[in-house]
């Protein structure tokens, strides 16, 4: 059996071929060595998806950071509905979909649970803890691939619009994707080489952001964006310190993210990742600060958040394909991508938090960088079928087959792009046509946590009380004098 | 000399700033204030229990300006602040006894809007 579990797949059908050799292992200690490796393997996998639960933490701090404050709470009922149904959709249909099946769509495992026969052939495998673990793993990816599409939407979308598109999208759209990546679909097999999308740059960020794009276009942009002149107009945020919270969330969550995506601690490659994470994050904020100094001047803040993330965003591919020095040069390029992405796209959409930028530009570049980047080494680690990047194309000489790789990998970008984009589309643009996707002017203008959740995200400071609070004086009854200072002093609750 | 205070209704400020501004009255002050009046109050509902909260949010412009503009900033505050439904809000209009420039020292009415030459942001 191979030392670890493979990488290519998120999907739990990789951990059957390590069953069959555990349970030929003749010798018994070897046999515990084995179970005890696998246990090691499924804690770091457990841990993993804490932390990639814990994005939505993150996402819910960055957006609501980014938002006004007649706008703060409907963030956190947003969060939760669709963490709840990306949950339940996943686990009925989602992870069925996005399983081993055919080059389409997955056939097996819907309505996951304890012995349940899943694949055929020599893939077959029936459920035990540890396919629970990466089933669960699954399911938290496809909730931040959901949680990415409403940052473009945030201040003006219909409650009702969440629940049907997020149902839509952990069942088909996002497994879709999985499989045609990770779970043997078309893209995992394009002329002997694969896509490589190591954590999710494309499977998981663009997958998200093209969703968002789809949304963004029916939804138009918020009341006030764009003067009569045309010209975007900003609308700030309310609140940076939470909007550093939600980014410095994501960073910490996407140690699970990436280094998770190990699915295992075997030869402690998951340290490795972990690194290459961190230094794609530090040179994304460093790049995007920097970039927006030079064009405008200003240490802009909300940029410094934008950078990291597209730091993380575009190492989320690369990061278990590529050496440690390759890392900060694909964090550095994804920061300077955010800024001139984010000036560029708000002069035509209204993207409240860079979503489409932050996601989806550098999720593109981090899976194109690939192409660039690969080393052989870590295919050879790895066990995956491609080519080294062209940086290596060229010291070794093998230039053809390291652009082919590149190809691949624009190809696997593209067909992502268009299959998210047409079944978002066509969604909202039912949604639109039916229930309709963006509440009434005046909703909007009076903010959806009044107007669709009753209630403001910062109550009242003057909440009113029936009587004085903790009643220091006598109700004034009809008829007895009122009370003076000299009668309120004697009838004055002693202070604590 | 006289102050307008006018309550209205926060997506009204921005084009009745912009309008003031142009016809040459560039200084006033802004507070966000809450207040009860003909409108209804807000029910707000928290964690199953709803509460009624009769006093909804406002916008309080104060402008002082000379007598002969007083006209001018009320007829531009209705202007822009009038939908026609319950709410728009009211204006005051009150007497002021003096106006000092601090920087300067200056009284009366001169101190009161932008000297000739002074720099006005444009919008």
């Amino acid at each position: 059996m191979t030392k670890r579990l493979s990488l290519a797949a998120l999907m739990a059908f990789a951990l059957s071929l390590a069953l069959p050799a555990l349970a030929s292992a003749q010798d018994g200690a070897a046999a515990l060595l084995e179970t005890e490796g696998l246990e090691l393997d499924t804690t770091w996998v457990i841990v993993s998806c804490v932390l990639v639960l814990f994005m939505q933490a993150g996402f819910l701090f960055l957006e609501i950071g980014f938002s006004r404050q007649k706008n703060v709470g409907a963030g956190v009922a947003k969060i939760l509905v669709n963490l709840g149904i990306a949950t339940i959709a996943w686990w009925a249909i989602g992870y069925g979909i996005a399983g081993g099946g055919n080059d389409f769509f997955g056939t097996d495992g819907f309505f996951f649970s304890h012995d349940q026969l899943i694949g055929s052939g020599e893939e077959a495998f029936n459920v035990v803890g540890s396919d629970a673990a990466l089933m669960l793993f699954g399911m938290l990816f496809c909730a931040v691939s959901l949680a990415i599409v409403w940052g473009t939407t945030l201040e003006r979308i219909k409650f009702s619009a969440y629940v049907v598109y997020a149902t839509f999208f952990a069942a088909i759209i996002y497994p879709l994707v999985a499989h045609g990546v990770y779970g043997g679909g078309l893209l995992s097999d394009v002329g002997g080489k694969q896509v490589l999308d190591f954590a999710g740059s494309s499977v998981v960020h663009l997958t998200g952001a093209v969703g968002g794009l789809a949304a963004l276009l029916l939804l138009g942009p918020r009341i006030g964006k764009y003067g009569a002149d045309g010209k975007p107009r900003a609308i700030p945020g309310h609140s940076m310190p939470i909007a550093g919270l939600g980014v410095l969330i994501l960073w910490v969550g996407w140690y699970g993210f990436n280094a998770g995506s190990t699915f295992g601690t075997g030869d402690n490659f998951f340290a490795e990742v972990a690194l290459n994470t961190q230094l794609a994050a530090a040179a994304g904020a460093l790049f995007a600060m920097l970039v927006v100094y030079m064009k405008t001047k200003t240490l802009d803040v909300g940029m410094a958040g934008n950078g990291a993330i597209a730091g993380l965003v575009g190492i989320t591919a690369p990061s278990g394909y590529v050496e440690f020095w390759a890392a900060p040069i694909i964090g550095a390029v994804a920061g300077i991508i955010v800024v001139y992405g984010v000036l560029t796209i708000e002069k035509y959409l209204d993207d409240p938090v860079g979503a489409l930028s932050a996601h989806g530009l550098a999720g593109i570049w981090g899976t194109l960088s690939i192409g660039l980047f690969v080393s052989p080494r870590l295919i050879e680690f790895n066990g995956v079928t491609a080519s080294p990047g062209i940086w290596y194309g060229i010291k070794d000489g093998d230039l053809g087959a390291s652009i082919g790789q590149l190809g691949v990998q624009a190809l696997g970008v593209a067909a992502i792009f268009v299959l998210v984009l047409a079944l978002s589309y066509a969604c909202f643009a039912i949604l639109k046509a039916t229930i309709g996707i963006r509440v009434s002017e005046e909703e909007e203008l009076a903010g959806l946590d009044i107007s669709t959740h009753g209630m403001y995200g910062y109550p009242e400071a003057f909440i009113p009380q029936e009587e004085y609070p903790a009643g220091r004086f006598e109700p004034n009854v009809a008829g007895t004098p009122v009370a003076t200072p000299s009668t309120a002093a004697a009838t004055r609750p002693t202070e604590n | 000399m006289k102050k307008v205070e006018a309550f209205i209704r926060h997506e009204a400020f921005e084009p009745i700033r912009q309008e003031l501004l142009e016809r040459g009255i560039p200084s006033l002050s802004i507070s966000e204030v809450k207040g009860s009046g003909r409108q209804k109050g807000v029910v707000e509902h928290y964690r199953g229990a709803s509460l009624t909260v009769n006093v909804r949010p406002k916008l309080k412009i104060e402008c002082v300006i000379d007598d002969s503009e007083k006209d001018i900033v009320v007829e531009t505050i209705l202007k822009h602040a009038r939908t026609g439904s319950v709410g728009d809000g009211k204006i005051f209009v009150v007497a002021v006894e003096e106006a000092i420039r601090i920087r300067t020292g200056e009284e009366g009415a001169d101190v009161l809007q932008a000297h000739e030459g002074t720099e006005i942001p444009s919008a």
